[in-house]
């Protein structure tokens, strides 16, 4: 039972992304050729209202179910790892036009080619967990 | 009922997905949805040779949930929710693809021409694919997330990680469209 609540949080997510045509490659493309403000305006309002959320929680210290305060963990300081590992995603992201949400929101719209994408990016991922300690980050 | 069956515009999807993230926190969780790709690595049996696949799987599992919810998801809202819609591209956008080849566009979500199994089943689309998946998985456990983890979660946090990782998120993407594309389309 305490899974439910993610379940519905899955639809809700794979809901919006596609009513929204955010899974759409076409619009992963338009978008880098600022063709168009639907991607930017869907990106951009899901961070000035996850901002004024986030204050919102910081100043009233709302509380989590598990009764810790409401918080995201600090990613770990560098720069290399975010602009190297940022740009390879980007240039995966719109050759493909899936990110790794998306990818398995197209699998329930009935594009089964798209495994053929989620099995790459399994074999990425691993290989980036093998090559890690040899890796700048 | 009409407002749910036409394409949502930004201004209702962005939001919802602040609203999604936001749960999640108030679950105790954070929203990242490039981590299951390392999980389902960890359940494959990563982690009996390399080190980074080496974790309990099963924190994750509330993750994988969201993973099948999200299947689920696309499922309701392109077969019960949704009417047949051309995506509203930019005439220019169109056009541009017309030029390399493209047909219909925008007639339905993913380009016949990169995901029908006539272009899966040759060796360029299947290439396209898999170097694309590849690159999506490597560089988001790299960068240490994607698009949720980084662009709406860090970024919602005023974290600088995630802005210069959504830099790079856009420096790949242009790099692909405006340079690569004319060579692999062209």
């Amino acid at each position: 039972m305490k899974f439910i609540k993610f379940l519905l949080v899955g639809i809700v997510f794979g809901i919006v992304l596609v009513k929204s045509e955010a899974v759409s490659w076409y619009r992963i493309y338009e978008m880098f050729r600022f063709e168009s403000f639907h991607m930017y305006g869907i990106i951009g309002s899901a961070v000035v209202t996850g901002v004024l959320l986030m204050l919102i929680t910081k100043k009233f210290k709302f509380k989590n179910i598990e009764g810790g305060f409401m918080s995201v963990p600090d990613k770990d300081k560098g720069l290399t790892r975010y602009i190297v590992g940022g740009t390879l995603f980007g240039l995966g992201w719109a050759l493909s036009g899936a990110c790794p949400g998306p990818m398995y929101i197209l699998v329930g719209t009935g594009v089964f080619s798209i495994i053929i994408v989620i099995l790459a990016a399994m074999l990425g991922t691993y290989v980036y967990g093998v090559l890690r300690t040899k890796l700048p980050h | 009922m009409d407002y749910i069956l036409q394409p949502w515009p930004w201004y209702v999807a962005g939001p919802m997905m602040a609203l999604i993230m936001f749960t999640l926190i108030y679950f105790g969780k954070t929203f990242g949805m490039s981590s299951n790709l390392r999980t389902f690595c960890t359940i494959a049996g990563a982690g009996k040779k390399t080190k980074f696949f080496d974790f309990d799987w099963k924190a994750q599992k509330w993750n994988l949930v969201v993973v099948v919810g999200a299947i689920l998801g696309g499922f309701i809202a392109h077969f019960l929710l949704s009417v047949p819609t051309d995506i509203d591209l930019n005439p220019a956008t169109v056009e541009s693809l017309s030029n390399y080849g493209f047909e219909n566009v925008g007639k339905s979500l993913l380009p016949a021409e990169l995901y029908s199994w006539d272009a899966v089943l040759s060796l360029k689309g299947l290439s396209i694919l898999i170097i694309g998946g590849f690159l999506v998985g490597f560089g988001t456990r790299y960068a240490g997330g994607c698009t949720s983890g980084h662009a709406i979660t860090g970024l919602s946090n005023l974290q600088l990680p995630s802005l210069i990782a959504v830099i790079g998120f856009f420096l790949g993407g242009l790099i692909m469209i405006h340079l690569l594309f004319p060579i692999i389309f062209g």
